[in-house]
């Protein structure tokens, strides 16, 4: 029997005391803010089908939709999906087998966490002004 | 067998038993996606706390109402194939097929749910 031992064998410490490459950083954080996004996704659904069924439920789903938590909720969501957007531009540039040595890998991280922090800031005013 | 070629009795042999469908179906709606967030964005965005007949009067537009449609319907299918792969790599077994199996159902009704919404407001 080969390898009887499966699963207690001792395992380098690799991500507790690995300082992760911001390529590594920026990559986990694609997944995170993709999945995190449904809770703002079904909160837009949820004020679509309150706009439907009339005027009272519209304006208590409004209500908390642009309430202090709501407002949370959809202002950071806004960053996350600039963040999942840029960083998904990123794969699709990858996936021709372009930008792929690390020097530009590392360089296309840092535009995707500061271009994503500007486009939220532009469009946290832009909503404030509209 | 011997009229086969090594590639045409290798084609469906291996252990995904599919081929690239779910990359590409995530890099096309993914494109779409690129095009429709940011209309979606700027559309819904200022919609959000305005009074119901503001509210009303600006779906019944077609652009927004359209915007809106296939963002939810597009960005939800998006969602349950960028899950899926969560899922296929975090949890294994039953229950990572319970869970993608949920999130299915839940990604279906969603999108339905807001595109019923939205063409009820419009028409």
């Amino acid at each position: 029997m080969a390898d009887v031992n499966r699963g207690n064998r001792p395992l380098s410490p690799h991500l507790t005391i690995y300082r992760l490459p911001i390529t590594a950083i920026t990559s986990i954080l694609t997944r995170i803010t993709g999945n995190a996004l449904l809770v703002a996704a079904l909160m837009t659904v949820w004020w679509f089908l309150a706009a439907a069924s009339g005027p009272e439920y519209y304006a208590f789903a409004d209500g908390i939709v642009t309430s202090w938590f709501g407002d949370l909720v959809m202002g950071l969501s806004v960053l996350g999906l600039w963040y999942h957007t840029l960083a998904g531009v990123r794969h699709l540039i990858w996936d021709q087998v372009i930008a792929l040595d690390i020097k530009t890998a590392e360089s296309l991280s840092w535009a995707v966490v500061i271009g994503s922090a500007a486009l939220t800031v532009l469009t946290w005013i832009i909503m404030l002004v509209a | 067998m011997a009229y086969l070629t090594p590639r045409k009795r290798a084609t469906g042999m291996g252990s995904a038993k599919s081929g690239v469908e779910h990359f590409w179906n995530m890099k096309v709606s993914s494109i779409g996606l690129l095009i429709l967030v940011p209309l979606f964005v700027f559309t819904f965005g200022p919609a959000l706390g305005s009074s119901y007949e503001e509210m009303v009067a600006y779906y019944a537009h077609p652009f927004p109402a359209i915007v809106a449609i296939l963002t939810l319907g597009v960005g939800f299918m998006h969602f349950k194939n960028g899950f899926q792969v969560l899922i296929e790599d975090y949890v294994h077994g039953a229950a990572g097929q319970y869970a993608i199996i949920a999130m299915n159902c839940l990604c279906y009704a969603a999108a339905a749910t807001g595109i019923f919404s939205i063409i009820r407001i419009a028409l």
